[in-house]
């Protein structure tokens, strides 16, 4: 029994670790293939591609992830609005509203927002190709399949997921100015003077720093869970709800990370 | 049936030597060698599970071999550098079951992917390059078309003409007449004799159709449970005695262990009563 029960530790460590390290070997394909993913130096096909990729995960994506951090705002500004009115601090409201989405909420709903559509596309996609034969056909042709179909998504991820990010946190902070507007008569222009006041570059770039960890994480897991499909339809299926899943969890332990690693080193 | 030899006079262009292959302990191919000779059509024959789909993955550098070698042009796709074995796979064209044509592109699209990705060719003369090969599938007027708009025939003939576009010195097909009607089965068998006669290609076939492999094949290896059980002319192969040979070309089914129990379900179906 102490012996299943050791093994069945052991076999699940060595799963965890065998996948993270085929994360890291991705990872390290994926890299090497972005540079032929750019324009001007790299395979304009690839380039092509990543187009069409940014469409497909950043702007069909906008209207989703702007209501999603619309309403967070609101939500945000009201939580924060029902405890601070109590002590007549309903101007902080306002940096409750702002840091928070810089800082956290503008690049996490943005990753959980696109994993739950990317990610469990990526690797519905992938999964599908692998039971086609299609992934066979590639290498048969002497094409990469990471630099042919992992690649453009990884290049469009990175570049789109921070301009969502902005623009969720844009939605986020633009809601919290609505509900001020609507209970406390504060007009938009002065709060919006109140937000660049409370806005800090370093929570800028800690929220953007943030989302390209994230697009990472969503590609590279959306597209392993699709590489390792095994069998039928059914398989592919299994893989999109792993994919989203895994990747959601990923990010959030991500964001706990770097969270942790931003209040150690002086971020307030 | 270990060293087969190839065809007396002609060197091989693939030689399996000994090859191992075991999934979860379990043995798929156990020891098999075969030499394929340069212009030759080997059908790769077998039931289902025998290995045939496994060596074919083995020859075309898919997977590699636990033990052994596999010989393709000399170079050792079992122990050879990944950019060795991309050069090399560039010179071998293979049309798949199913076909695995992309979906996401148009049928020249899909023709001309190998052109574009390992050439520096024109625009133009890759166009070009890819509407001649489809004119020798037969679909120069299908190009246009998704994937998806394509008869079953039509997508396997699709598929060879995309195995052609970088004019390989070996073809492989794996099961190219499974899931067509005996017609259109038979156009593509057709199409694979008139290719290897216009361009001379070293032909690999997989297949498990009698009527296919007699039509193209010169020689023809016969696998059982990963093991290569003969190799030879249609000829040899017919005057074989080997009866798993036999049981495979006469279509004798493996005996059911219980025929009792069986005939007495059919009878008690058969007669409406409660299975």
């Amino acid at each position: 029994m102490t012996t299943s029960i050791v093994e069945r530790v052991g076999g699940a460590t060595l799963r965890h670790v065998e996948y993270v390290g085929a994360l890291v070997i991705q990872l390290r394909n994926a890299l090497g293939a972005l540079r032929r993913t750019l324009p001007l130096v790299g395979n304009r096909y690839r380039w092509r591609s990543a187009i069409h990729q940014m469409l497909a995960v950043g702007v069909d994506a906008f209207p989703m992830v702007g209501i999603m951090a619309v309403c967070a705002g609101f939500i945000l500004a009201m939580q924060g609005a029902s405890e601070l009115r109590r002590f007549g601090a309903m101007q902080f409201v306002v940096d409750l509203v702002t840091i928070g989405f810089t800082r956290e909420l503008g690049p996490l709903l943005t990753a959980i927002a696109v994993s739950g559509r990317s990610g469990s596309a990526f690797s519905a996609e992938i999964g599908s190709m692998v039971v086609t034969e299609e992934i066979d056909a590639l290498r048969t042709m002497a094409i990469d399949p990471v630099e042919f179909v992992l690649a453009p998504k990884f290049l469009a991820a990175l570049i789109v997921l921070p301009c969502l990010t902005v623009i969720s946190s844009a939605c986020g902070i633009l809601a919290g100015g609505l509900f001020m507007r609507l209970s406390t008569d504060m007009a938009l222009s002065v709060y919006l003077r109140y937000v660049v006041q409370s806005i800090v570059l370093r929570d800028v770039m800690t929220g953007l720093v943030k989302s390209l960890a994230f697009a990472t994480i969503i590609v590279h897991v959306g597209c392993l869970e699709g590489f390792r499909v095994h069998g039928g339809p059914d398989a592919v299926g299994r893989s999109a709800t792993a994919a989203v899943v895994k990747s959601t969890f990923l990010v959030i332990l991500a964001d706990v990370g770097f969270t942790a690693i931003f209040y150690l080193t002086g971020g307030k | 049936m270990a060293g087969a030899p190839a065809h007396a006079g002609t060197e091989p262009v693939i030689s399996v030597r000994d090859v191992v292959v075991s999934y979860n302990g379990r043995r798929v191919l156990d020891g098999i060698n075969l030499d394929i000779s340069r212009g030759e059509t080997m059908v790769l024959l077998g039931g289902s599970g025998s290995g045939k789909s496994t060596l074919l993955r083995q020859i075309i550098g898919l997977e590699r071999p636990q033990s052994g070698r596999i010989l393709v042009n000399g170079v050792d796709l079992a122990n050879c550098r990944l950019e060795d074995l991309k050069k090399l796979r560039r010179s071998i064209g293979v049309a798949f079951q199913n076909a695995a044509l992309f979906n996401s592109m148009s049928v020249e699209d899909n023709v001309a992917l190998p052109l574009r990705e390992h050439t520096r060719l024109e625009e133009s003369t890759i166009r070009l390059m890819t509407w001649m090969k489809l004119a020798v599938v037969g679909l120069a007027e299908f190009g246009k078309l998704s994937p998806q708009a394509l008869s079953g025939g039509m997508k396997k003939r699709a598929a060879v003409a995309r195995a052609l576009s970088l004019d390989p010195e070996i073809l492989v097909f794996d099961e190219p007449s499974a899931g067509l009607d005996p017609i259109v089965a038979a156009e593509l068998d057709e199409l694979i004799l008139g290719l290897k006669r216009a361009f001379n290609m070293t032909v690999v076939v997989v297949t498990h159709e009698m009527a296919s492999a007699f039509r193209i094949a010169d020689r023809m290896a016969m696998l059982y449970k990963g093991s290569l059980i003969a190799v030879g002319t249609k000829g040899e192969l017919q005057s074989n005695s080997h009866p798993r040979i036999r049981q495979f070309f006469d279509r004798v089914p493996d005996k059911i262990a219980d025929t009792g129990a069986l005939d007495e379900y059919f009878q008690r179906y058969l007669e409406g009563g409660s299975v």
